[in-house]
């Protein structure tokens, strides 16, 4: 059987919204927003509180990279470039242990080794680019 | 034990809320009613645009109700390619001038919402006679609606998706997962959904796949995205639909009898922040309003048209309307009970699983309740029918969508 080919991610582009969540990836981060005076926490990035629907007190953080898989796919058909040559791939939804959850690929194992509950740590996969932007791309494998 | 007491229709979570919606006369004192619909007949149409097909699906309304072109003051429509102002290309398309123009598009169930619009502008006297339009080259242009649009995208909003490859497939497939991890839902039980519409196609004449297929036929079919297979996808075809809403009062005086709209309700999810529950879905705020509006409870409904994208979102969308208890859907869709004869017949023309899938459903789902609460569906007909259900589901259930709930009556 073919050697399976990684995913080529799509690249991702960032407004100033989600910038920072990025560029934090380009450093082996989850960033994550939170509002320092109530202690909600959001995903995805925006330039205000989902709770209060204004920007005081909304700040970045730096999340620990560790959840729960949440559910998952094995993905066998997907005609999109970049996705083909991966099929059988895992697409998933992780549950972080600050709280929001992403969607996301688990790479490091056998498709058929995910399960629902499953312990995973983030891993972060660069790109090439043509442009300056250095940011790279989140996907999670077991703990 | 019969099958009703199996299951008791989650009454006290839908009690039916008569006192909070006192029912369509009060929230609708004119009483809107549907007096035309179409469906178009063709599910493979290579020959002609979407606007085409729309117009040929507005004339074929228009003879259905008994009224002219120039009786139209209110149009609603959407598709899967217009985009900025294709409401108003529309309009100069078909030649109409309305005095009321709604071209939102919330996915698949825009045309179940459009009812629901349509309802509130006539109510409010903003239009009398609206027309909602749908038209779809998905086959002949071969759209790959299922498993080829996910990818690279500019719009930073989208961002967050784009890298992973998720297909529409995959996102109702993390919630199958999701449902049996949690309640032990089976392949088995999904593909019983399959069968049942295939069976239901095989009695229209106008479906697309109307050879019968067993349980073993959509377990040995490939696995697109698991655990769901080939066969509880939908199919993609051609096709378009037309629905004329007015006032009771105009739509007695027309050439069929009028379709009550008794309640109805819309609502959107999505799966940002704060770990939601992913199996609760849109169905279970717009349903509830709905059937409260309608002041009407599960065992009053003769049948139910549900959006089936795929087979989970049946099983979903039916737990979510209070069918059946959370959990219980895989039980709930087995042993015939959503089938003709069954305790609530689920999609008599055989859905999107066989009959007809042109990239957007929704307008079907209503036209196909239509016509069997006018008793027009001949070997497919739920004898009897004075109430349905339709409900539409817009956008991915494992991602962000949209639902929209009608509850339509005969006089």
């Amino acid at each position: 059987m073919a050697e399976r080919a990684d995913i080529d991610h799509p690249l991702p582009y960032a407004s100033w919204e989600s910038r920072g969540y990025w560029e934090g990836a380009g450093r082996g981060e989850i960033v994550l927003q939170r509002n320092r005076a109530t202690g909600f926490v959001q995903h995805k990035p925006r330039g205000v509180c989902m709770d209060t629907l204004s920007a005081d007190d909304l700040e970045y953080f730096v999340a620990i990279g560790r959840g729960t898989v949440y559910t998952f796919t094995v993905t066998n058909q997907n005609q999109a470039a970049g996705f083909a040559e991966a099929c059988p791939y895992v697409l998933a939804y992780v549950d972080l242990e600050e709280g929001p959850r992403l969607m996301t690929n688990i790479v490091g194992c056998e498709p058929d080794e995910v399960h629902i509950g499953m312990n995973v740590v983030a891993d972060f996969v660069s790109q090439e680019r043509d442009d300056d932007e250095a940011f790279a791309v989140p996907v999670f494998r077991p703990a | 034990m019969s099958e009703s007491e199996a299951f008791p229709r989650n009454r006290e979570a839908f009690p039916g809320n008569r006192e909070a919606f006192p029912g369509n006369r009060e929230a609708f004192p004119k009483s809107i009613a549907i007096a035309g619909v179409y469906e178009h007949p063709s599910r493979f149409s290579p020959d002609k645009t979407e606007f085409q097909i729309m117009a040929e699906c507005a004339r074929g309304a228009l003879d259905d109700a008994g009224l002219h072109r120039d009786d139209i003051d209110g149009l609603f429509g959407a598709s899967m390619s217009m985009g900025m102002m294709g409401i108003v290309d529309l309009a100069e398309y078909l030649n109409l001038k309305p005095d009321y123009i709604d071209g939102s598009n919330i996915g698949g169930s825009s045309f179940v919402s459009h009812v629901n619009h349509a309802a509130a502008a006539i109510n409010a006297g903003m239009c009398e006679v609206a027309l909602i339009l749908y038209g779809s080259t998905a086959a002949s242009n071969s759209v790959a609606i299922g498993t080829g649009m996910s990818g690279a995208s500019r719009d930073p909003g989208a961002g967050f998706n784009g890298p992973y490859g998720m297909t529409t497939v995959g996102s109702y497939a993390m919630y199958a997962h999701r449902h049996m991890h949690l309640y032990g839902t089976t392949s088995e039980q999904l593909a019983e959904i399959a069968v049942t519409m295939r069976h239901h196609a095989s009695l229209n004449p106008l479906a697309k796949m109307r050879t019968p297929i067993t349980v073993d036929d959509v377990m040995s079919s490939r696995v697109i995205s698991s655990p769901l297979h080939l066969l509880d996808c939908c199919i993609i075809s051609d096709g378009g639909g037309a629905i004329i809403v007015t006032s009771h009062e105009r739509a007695r005086d027309l050439a069929k009898a009028p379709v009550r709209v008794l309640g109805c309700g819309e609502a959107v999810v999505h799966q940002e922040v704060g770990q939601p529950d992913m199996l609760t879905i849109a169905a279970k705020q717009s349903g509830a309003r709905a059937m409260g509006m309608a002041g009407v409870s599960h065992s009053d409904l003769d049948l139910a048209m549900i959006y089936d994208s795929f087979t989970i979102t049946v099983l979903a969308t039916l737990e979510n309307l209070g069918f059946c208890a959370p959990g219980e859907g895989g039980d709930f869709v087995s042993g015939g009970r959503i089938g003709l004869g069954g305790e609530i017949p689920v999609n008599p023309d055989g859905g999107g699983l066989s009959s007809n899938h042109p990239g957007m459903r929704g307008i079907f789902l209503v036209i196909e309740a239509v016509k069997q609460l006018r008793g027009e569906c001949g070997e497919r007909q739920v004898g009897g029918a004075q109430l349905a259900l339709a409900h539409g589901t817009g956008g991915s259930l494992g991602d962000k969508h949209s639902g929209a709930t009608l509850v339509l009556g005969t006089d």
